[in-house]
C-alpha cells in the first residue's frame, strides 16, 4: 500500500521558493521508491473550470440549434413542448455528466483539465474509483450550479432580494474560494471523494550536459580539488540551469563570478561556455564521488561539521 | 579525462534506452488505451515500470545531474499512476456495480437510512394528522397554484388520479419534468448539503415529508385515501426510497465530517464519500426508474389495484435486492 507523507513534502533543491515547495506531496510507492506529485494550483483550476464552461456553453447552443431544426417548428407551436422537453434533457445531461464521464476516461481529466496539463488521483496516490468522481462532481451541484441558479432565476419562482441575493453570494464565495484556503488545495467535491488535482506528469529527458563538451576542452581546463571543494550540490545545479538555458550574458556574468571565487587566472582568448561546461563536469564528478562515500556537500556553506 | 568517467552519465547511458521504451508504451497508452498494446509490450510494461524505479532510486544516490532525476521521477510518477490507478474496464466497473458494490454501500448505511425515512414519514404523518383535523393546515405547506385545495370537490380530486386521454407528449413531458426537476434536484440537495453537517439534509427531508402529508391528508379527508396511496405509490415506492437513500447518504457524510472518529478527518471523509458516491449514482438509477413510471406506468395504468400491485412488487424487488443478500459478508 502507498504511503504518503504528505506533510514532509521538502524541498531537494529544485523547487524554487516556500509556495511551491508546499505544492508537492511525497508518496511512496509499493516498490518502496518516494515519487512527488505538484498539485494543481487554484489559478489552472480556474482556467480548466472556465475552459470546460465554455465548451459545455457552446456544446449546450449546438445542441439547442440541432433540436430546434431536427423537431418539427423547433420550439414554437404545436411541438413546442416536445423542443423543450428535448433541451432540458439534453441540457440535464450535458450538466450532471460532463465532468463524470470525462473523468472516469483514461486520462481522468475534462477537456479543460487536459489542456491545462492537469488531472485527477485519488489523494495519497491511491486508486481513483468511479464513485469518488461520482462524489466530486456531485458536489459540484452545490458547490457552483445551484448558487448560480439562483442567482439567475430566483428561487421558487420568486426573484431573490437583497438579503438572500447576499447569502447566495456568501454560499458561492465560500465553496469558489475553499481550494485557496487549504493545503492541499481542495474543493468540497475533492474532500467528500477523496481526491486531488496534479499536474499531469510529462517526462522530458535533456541531454546530459556533460555530453555535449568535447573531451578536448577538459585537457585545457585542470582545476585543483581545493578549487572544486569550494562549491556544493546546490550550486551545481543552479550551474546546470544555467548551462542548459542561460543566454550568453547569463554565463559571462557566472564565469566571471566563478574565476572569481576559486582564484582561476583566465587564458587569453578563453570562452566562458567551454569554461563553465569543464568545470560544471570535474564539479560533478568530485561530488557524486563524495556522495558514494555518503559524504555530501549541500551547499557552498557546507563544511561537512555541523547537521 | 574522457566522458564515459563520469559514473552518473554511464548509469544513464546504460538505462535510457529502457526509459525511453516505457515512456512511449505509457504516451500510447494514454492517447489510444491499454488494448492498442501488443501483447509482448504488455509483458514488458511492468518490468520497465520496475526498472524505471530502480533506476530512479540508484540516481538519487548516485547521480547530482537534476534534468534525469526530474525525468525519472515524472515517468516513474506516470508509470505508478497506470500500474496502481484503476484496471478495471468501464463494463467490469459497471457489473460489479450493480452486484456488489451498490447494495453493499446502502447496507452499510441502514442507521442512516431508517433515520432519514423517520424524519421524511415522522413529519409526513404529523402534517397529515394536522390536515386531517382541520383543512386550513393544508396552505402553509402546500400552496402550490393549482386545482388540488381543500375547495375542490372529490370529484375534481379524484379527476388529478386518473388520467383520460393518453398522448405520449403527455407522458414524455411529466417524464421529463419529474425526473430532471423535481426529483433529482431534491435527490442531490439531499446528497450535496450533508455536506453542510447533514442539517440543512433534514430540513429538506421534512419539508418534502411535510408536503406528502398535506396532500395525503387533503386527499384522505374526501375519503380518497386508498386511491392517493396508489396514485402515490406505484412510483413512491422507487422515488421516496431514492430520496431516503439520498439523504442517508448524506447524512453520512455530514456525520462523518462533524465526528470523524479513529481516522484523521479528510480519509474518514474519504471513506464515508466514496460509500455515499456508490449510493448517489444507485439514486440516479432509481430516479430514472422512478420518472419511467412515473411518466409512462402512471398514465396508463389507471386501476388502483394494479397500482398497488407494482408499488408491492417495488417495494419486495428494492427490499430484497438491498438487504437479503445470503453469505454476503456484512
Amino acid at each position: 500500500m502507498a504511503r504518503a507523507k504528505a506533510e514532509k513534502a521538502r524541498p531537494q533543491g529544485y523547487q524554487t521558493n516556500a509556495h511551491d515547495a508546499r505544492m508537492w506531496r511525497e508518496v511512496t510507492t509499493p516498490e518502496g521508491a518516494v515519487i512527488r506529485l505538484r498539485l494543481a494550483d487554484a489559478g489552472e483550476r480556474a482556467g480548466a473550470l472556465f475552459i470546460d464552461a465554455g465548451i459545455m456553453l457552446v456544446t449546450l447552443i449546438v445542441g439547442g440549434m440541432i433540436i430546434a431544426f431536427g423537431v418539427p417548428d423547433g420550439y414554437f407551436g404545436e411541438w413546442a413542448e416536445i423542443g423543450q422537453i428535448l433541451f432540458n434533457l439534453f441540457f440535464f445531461m450535458l450538466r450532471a455528466f460532463y465532468f463524470t464521464i470525462f473523468e472516469m476516461g483514461r486520462r481522468a481529466a475534462t477537456p479543460g483539465k487536459r489542456i491545462m496539463k492537469l488531472r485527477v488521483v485519488a489523494r495519497e496516490g491511491r486508486q481513483l474509483t468511479a464513485n469518488a468522481v461520482f462524489a466530486r462532481n456531485v458536489m459540484r451541484e452545490l458547490e457552483v450550479f445551484l448558487p448560480f441558479t439562483f442567482l439567475l432565476t430566483g428561487m421558487g419562482g420568486d426573484t431573490l432580494n437583497g438579503m438572500m441575493t447576499l447569502l447566495v453570494l456568501v454560499w458561492l464565495g465560500v465553496f469558489v474560494f475553499m481550494p485557496v484556503f487549504n493545503r492541499d488545495k481542495l474543493r468540497g467535491g475533492d474532500l467528500v471523494a477523496g481526491t486531488w488535482v496534479i499536474r499531469n506528469p510529462k517526462p522530458e529527458l535533456a541531454k546530459d550536459v556533460t555530453s555535449t563538451s568535447a573531451n578536448a576542452d577538459d585537457d585545457a581546463f585542470v582545476f585543483s580539488q581545493e578549487q572544486l571543494q569550494t562549491y556544493g550540490e546546490h550550486e551545481l545545479q543552479v550551474l546546470e540551469d544555467v548551462l542548459r538555458s542561460g543566454t550568453g550574458e547569463v554565463k559571462a556574468a557566472v564565469a566571471s563570478r566563478i574565476r572569481a571565487r576559486i582564484g582561476w587566472e583566465a587564458a587569453p582568448l578563453e570562452r566562458d561556455g567551454p569554461f563553465l561546461e569543464a568545470f560544471y563536469k570535474q564539479l560533478r564528478k568530485t561530488l557524486e564521488t563524495r556522495m558514494l562515500f555518503g559524504n555530501r556537500k549541500k551547499d557552498k556553506y557546507d563544511t561537512g561539521e555541523s547537521s | 579525462m574522457s566522458e564515459l568517467d563520469l559514473k552518473s552519465y554511464r548509469f544513464r547511458a546504460e538505462r535510457e534506452d529502457d526509459w525511453r521504451a516505457l515512456e512511449g508504451l505509457l504516451e500510447r497508452i494514454q492517447n489510444s488505451g491499454v488494448n492498442a498494446l501488443k501483447p509482448d509490450e504488455l509483458v514488458a510494461l511492468p518490468q520497465l515500470y520496475r526498472t524505471a524505479v530502480s533506476s530512479l532510486s540508484t540516481a538519487r544516490a548516485v547521480s547530482l545531474d537534476r534534468n534525469l532525476i526530474t525525468y525519472l521521477e515524472t515517468l516513474c510518477t506516470r508509470g505508478y499512476l497506470f500500474m496502481y490507478g484503476p484496471r478495471v474496464s468501464f463494463w467490469e466497473r459497471f457489473g460489479s456495480f450493480f452486484r456488489r458494490d451498490w447494495p453493499d454501500a446502502v447496507r452499510s448505511m441502514v442507521g442512516a437510512t431508517i433515520l432519514s425515512s423517520a424524519i421524511m414519514f415522522g413529519f409526513a404523518l404529523i402534517v397529515m394528522m394536522l390536515v386531517l383535523s382541520d383543512s386550513e393546515w393544508f396552505y402553509p405547506f402546500a400552496a402550490f397554484l393549482d386545482e388540488r385545495t381543500p375547495e375542490a370537490s372529490q370529484e375534481t380530486l379524484r379527476a388529478t388520479l386518473y388520467t383520460e386521454d393518453e398522448d405520449i407528449a403527455g407522458m414524455l413531458s411529466v417524464f421529463a419534468s419529474q425526473l430532471f426537476t423535481h426529483n433529482t434536484m431534491v435527490a442531490l440537495l439531499c446528497f450535496a448539503l450533508g455536506f453542510m453537517v447533514g442539517i440543512p439534509t433534514a430540513i429538506l427531508l421534512a419539508y418534502n415529508g411535510c408536503i406528502l402529508g398535506a396532500y395525503v391528508g387533503l386527499y384522505v379527508s374526501k375519503g380518497l385515501g386508498f386511491e392517493i396511496i396508489g396514485w402515490l405509490m406505484i412510483h413512491g415506492v422507487t422515488e421516496l426510497f431514492a430520496i431516503i437513500l439520498a439523504a442517508a447518504a448524506g447524512l453520512v457524510i455530514g456525520k462523518t465530517l462533524a465526528f470523524p472518529g479513529e481516522k484523521r478527518r479528510v480519509d474518514a471523509m474519504a471513506d464515508a464519500g466514496k460509500r455515499a458516491g456508490n449510493v448517489g449514482m444507485g439514486v440516479v438509477v432509481m430516479l430514472f426508474l422512478a420518472a419511467l413510471l412515473e411518466g409512462f406506468g402512471r398514465q396508463l395504468i389507471n386501476d388502483d389495484l394494479t397500482r398497488y400491485m407494482v408499488a408491492g412488487v417495488s417495494l419486495l424487488g428494492w427490499l430484497s435486492y438491498f438487504y437479503l443478500r445470503p453469505g454476503a459478508k456484512r
